[in-house]
C-alpha cells in the first residue's frame, strides 16, 4: 500500500533507497556481462545499463503481490521486484538453482514467487498476457495491480493496439509502461514510427498517459506511485511513457556503432545512477556512503556471480520435465 | 442416455464445468449471444458476462489474454471462431501457452482450453475450411483433440478443461448437428485412448473428427463385400493411442490413415512412419492434395477425401481388386 508520500523537495531517504537499487541492477548487468566475456553466459543478453531509473523508480512500487511483467531486457525490473541476485546469475549461467531451472536464460528470467511472470523474447507479447493476467485480477475480485514494462520498439506490434484497448474496454488494473530508449533493437525507433507516440496512442484509447524524463528516479518513483494507487483504487489501466537512453548496444555484444559517440557521451552526463548520486551529495551524503552503495552492489553481485559459476549444469533429464503431463515426451520422445 | 447433437454436448459440458468450478470462464467474439454457431446460446444468461465474456475481434488479445489469466489461476475456454483465425494468434498459443510451463522451469501452468471451428463447411473457401490439426501436434506443449462424436465432444471437452496444460480442441463445424447418445453427468473421456468403431480383421482405419464417419460408411459398404475394417477413432492426435494403433495394426497386417488435412505433412505421416517403423506393415495414407480449399461446389469437391476413395483404397491393399 501507498505509504508516505514523496516529495520533491528531496525525500533522501528514499532516493538512497532507488540509489542503491539502481546500483544492484548496473551491477548485475556488468556481472552479465562479465559472464559473457568469461563466457559463462552463453546466449544473448540485452544489459539496461543507463535504464536502471524506470526498473527502480516503477517496480519500487509495487507490492510482493502485485504482478510484472517484463521485456528480453528485463534484468532490472526482475531484480526490482525482489528476486534473488544469485538466482538471476544462475540462471544466465544455465545453471541449476536458477529462476527457472537454467531452462530459460535472460530472455525467459522469471520468479512467481515474487510475483515476476516473466521476461519474453518475443517484443509485445508480455502486453497481451499481462492484460489477461489484470483480467483474472478482476475477475477473481483481488486488489493487485499488473505492471507491463516494453520498448519504444513495441509499440508498432499488433499486442500493443490489442492489449491497451482490451484493458481500456474491461476497465483492467494495469499499468503499462512505455520504457523509451529510442531504439527498436539497431534502428531508431523514430524513423520507424508514424505519429505523435506512445502517449497518443494510449490516449487514444481512452487510457490517461503521462511522459516523465525516465533517468530522473524520482520523477518515476513519484508519477508510478501515484499511478499504481489510481490503478489499485479501481481507475482502470494507465499509461507511462519513461524517456532514458541504453548506454550499451542492442545486446551484449553489439558494439552499438550505428551511434554517434558525442551522443553517447553526452548521455552519460545525464544517466539515471550518476543523476541520483549528484542530487545525494548535492542534499549531504557524503562520497563515502554513496560509495558504499556502488561498493555494496558490486560485492553482492560478485558473490552471486562466484556462486553460479560453481552451480551445476541441470542434467540432461531436465529437457523433459515440465513439458507437459499427458503425452509428456518422457514417455512419448523415443 | 439422452441423445443430443454435438453442438449441445459441447454446450452442456462446458456448463458442468462451468458450475462445477467458478474459475472455469469463456472468452471470444459473440459469445454474449451464443457464439457464431449457437454453442454458447444461453450460457451467459447462466453466468453472466463475465464468465461468458464477448471481446473485440482481436485474436491475438483474446488468446494472450487468456495465457496471463491461466498463469493467474482461472481456467479459460478460449473462443476462436474459426481455426484459421487462429492463426492471428499463433505467437500467444505456440511461443507462450505451450513453452511458459517449461521455459519458466515449472514456475507456471497454461491451463486454458482453445476451440477452433475446423475443417471443410460447404462453400466457405480458403480461409474458413481447413483442419490444421498436424500443426498444433507438432509443438510440445499442447493437447490435441479432435473429436468426431457428440459424447467424445462433451467427455473430452471437459477432460480438456480440467487438464493443466493447454489443449487445442477441434470440433468439427459440419458435426455441429450431429446427433448421438451422450452420458449424463460428470463422465470425462480420457485423452490419448482411441475407440473402436468397428472391429474387423483385414484393414486397420484410422482416423479422427468428420472424416471418420465417412470412413464409417466406406468401412459399411466394405463389410458387405466380406472386407472387415477394423475402423479406430483417434479422439486425440497429442497424445494419440499408439498402442491401440498397432494392436490392431498387429492383427490387420495394414493401416490406412485417412484425414481432411492435407496429406503432406499431415498427421496420417506420422502414424503411418510410426506404424512402418515399429511393425513393418503395409502403410497408406489419404488426405487432401496440397492446394487451398475453393467456393464452387464442383472445385471444393475435388479436395475431398470421398467413400469411394476410402473404398478403393482398402480394397487396393487387401487385394480384392476394384
Amino acid at each position: 500500500m501507498p505509504t508516505d508520500s514523496p516529495t520533491r523537495n528531496l525525500d533522501v531517504a528514499r532516493l538512497r533507497g532507488l540509489h542503491r537499487m539502481m546500483w544492484r541492477i548496473r551491477a548485475l548487468e556488468e556481472a552479465a556481462l562479465q559472464g559473457l566475456t568469461d563466457k559463462l553466459v552463453l546466449g544473448a543478453i540485452h544489459p539496461s545499463i543507463g535504464q536502471e531509473a524506470i526498473a527502480a523508480g516503477v517496480v519500487g512500487n509495487l507490492r510482493r503481490d502485485d504482478v510484472l511483467l517484463s521485456t528480453h531486457r528485463g534484468h532490472g525490473h526482475t531484480l526490482a521486484k525482489g528476486a534473488s541476485s544469485e538466482a538471476m546469475l544462475r540462471e544466465l549461467l544455465g545453471r541449476e538453482g536458477g529462476n527457472c531451472g537454467g531452462k530459460g536464460g535472460s530472455m525467459h528470467i522469471a520468479d512467481f514467487d515474487v510475483g515476476m511472470l516473466g521476461a519474453n523474447g518475443v517484443v509485445g507479447a508480455n502486453i497481451v498476457i499481462a492484460a489477461g493476467a489484470a483480467h483474472a485480477v478482476k475477475l477473481k475480485g483481488e486488489d493487485k495491480v499488473v505492471c507491463c514494462i516494453f520498448g519504444d520498439g513495441a509499440i508498432n506490434r499488433g499486442p500493443f493496439l490489442e492489449g491497451l484497448n482490451w484493458a481500456a474496454v474491461f476497465h483492467l488494473p494495469v499499468l503499462f509502461v512505455c520504457e523509451d530508449n529510442g531504439f527498436a533493437a539497431t534502428t531508431r525507433t523514430a524513423g520507424m514510427t508514424a505519429g505523435a507516440g506512445p502517449s497518443a496512442r494510449a490516449r487514444a484509447f481512452g487510457i490517461a498517459a503521462e511522459e516523465v524524463d525516465g533517468n530522473d528516479v524520482l520523477a518515476v518513483d513519484a508519477l508510478a506511485r501515484d499511478l499504481v494507487a489510481a490503478i489499485r483504487a479501481g481507475g482502470g489501466p494507465r499509461f507511462l511513457h519513461a524517456h532514458t537512453y541504453r548506454l550499451t548496444g542492442h545486446t551484449g555484444v553489439d558494439p552499438a556503432a550505428y551511434r554517434p559517440a558525442d551522443e553517447v557521451a553526452a548521455a552519460r552526463l545525464v544517466e539515471p545512477v550518476l543523476r541520483a548520486r549528484e542530487a545525494l551529495a548535492a542534499a549531504g551524503v557524503t562520497s563515502a556512503e554513496l560509495d558504499a552503495d556502488r561498493e555494496a552492489a558490486e560485492a553482492e553481485m560478485r558473490a552471486a556471480y562466484d556462486a553460479a559459476r560453481a552451480a551445476p549444469f541441470p542434467g540432461p533429464d531436465m529437457a523433459f520435465a515440465d513439458v507437459q503431463d499427458i503425452g509428456s515426451p518422457a514417455e512419448e520422445a523415443f | 442416455m439422452p441423445v443430443m447433437t454435438y453442438l449441445d454436448a459441447a454446450r452442456t459440458g462446458l456448463a458442468e464445468e462451468m458450475r462445477r468450478d467458478r474459475l472455469v470462464w469463456a472468452v471470444g467474439e459473440d459469445l454474449g449471444r451464443g457464439g457464431v454457431f449457437g454453442q454458447y446460446r444461453g450460457l451467459q444468461e447462466e453466468f453472466g458476462p463475465d464468465r461468458i465474456s464477448d471481446a473485440p475481434i482481436s485474436e491475438a488479445a483474446i488468446m494472450g489474454a487468456c495465457v496471463g489469466a491461466a498463469m493467474m489461476g482461472t481456467r479459460p475456454v478460449v473462443e476462436m471462431r474459426f481455426s484459421d483465425f487462429a492463426l492471428c494468434a499463433v505467437d500467444e498459443l505456440v511461443n507462450q501457452a505451450a513453452k511458459a510451463r517449461f521455459m519458466f522451469g515449472g514456475q507456471t501452468r497454461v491451463p486454458l482450453v482453445v476451440r477452433e471451428p475446423m475443417g471443410m463447411w460447404r462453400s466457405s473457401a480458403a480461409q474458413h475450411s481447413q483442419s490444421l490439426e498436424a500443426w498444433y501436434a507438432h509443438i510440445p506443449g499442447l493437447v490435441v483433440a479432435c473429436p468426431a462424436t457428440p459424447a467424445d465432444n462433451k467427455g473430452l471437452l471437459k477432460s480438456a478443461i480440467r487438464c493443466d496444460d493447454p489443449v487445442v480442441f477441434l470440433e468439427h463445424k459440419n458435426l455441429w448437428p450431429l446427433e448421438g447418445e451422450v452420458p449424463e453427468g460428470d463422465a470425462t473421456v480420457p485423452f490419448g485412448v482411441a475407440r473402436t468403431v468397428r472391429a474387423g480383421d483385414d484393414i486397420t482405419v484410422v482416423s479422427w473428427s468428420a472424416q471418420l464417419h465417412v470412413c464409417d460408411r466406406a468401412a459399411a459398404t466394405l463389410a458387405a463385400s466380406g472386407i472387415g475394417v477394423d475402423l479406430i477413432d483417434l479422439r486425440t492426435l497429442w497424445p494419440w493411442d499408439k498402442a491401440a494403433v498397432l494392436a490392431s495394426v498387429g492383427r490387420t497386417g495394414r493401416l490406412l490413415v485417412v484425414h481432411e488435412a492435407v496429406t503432406v505433412a499431415g498427421f496420417g505421416a506420422e502414424i503411418a512412419a510410426t506404424v512402418a517403423e515399429r511393425t513393418g506393415a503395409r502403410v497408406r495414407r489419404l488426405g487432401a492434395p496440397r492446394a487451398p480449399i475453393g467456393y464452387a461446389p464442383p472445385v471444393e469437391d475435388a479436395v475431398r477425401v470421398t467413400e469411394e476413395a476410402i473404398v478403393a483404397a482398402c480394397r487396393d491393399m487387401v487385394g480384392a481388386g476394384a
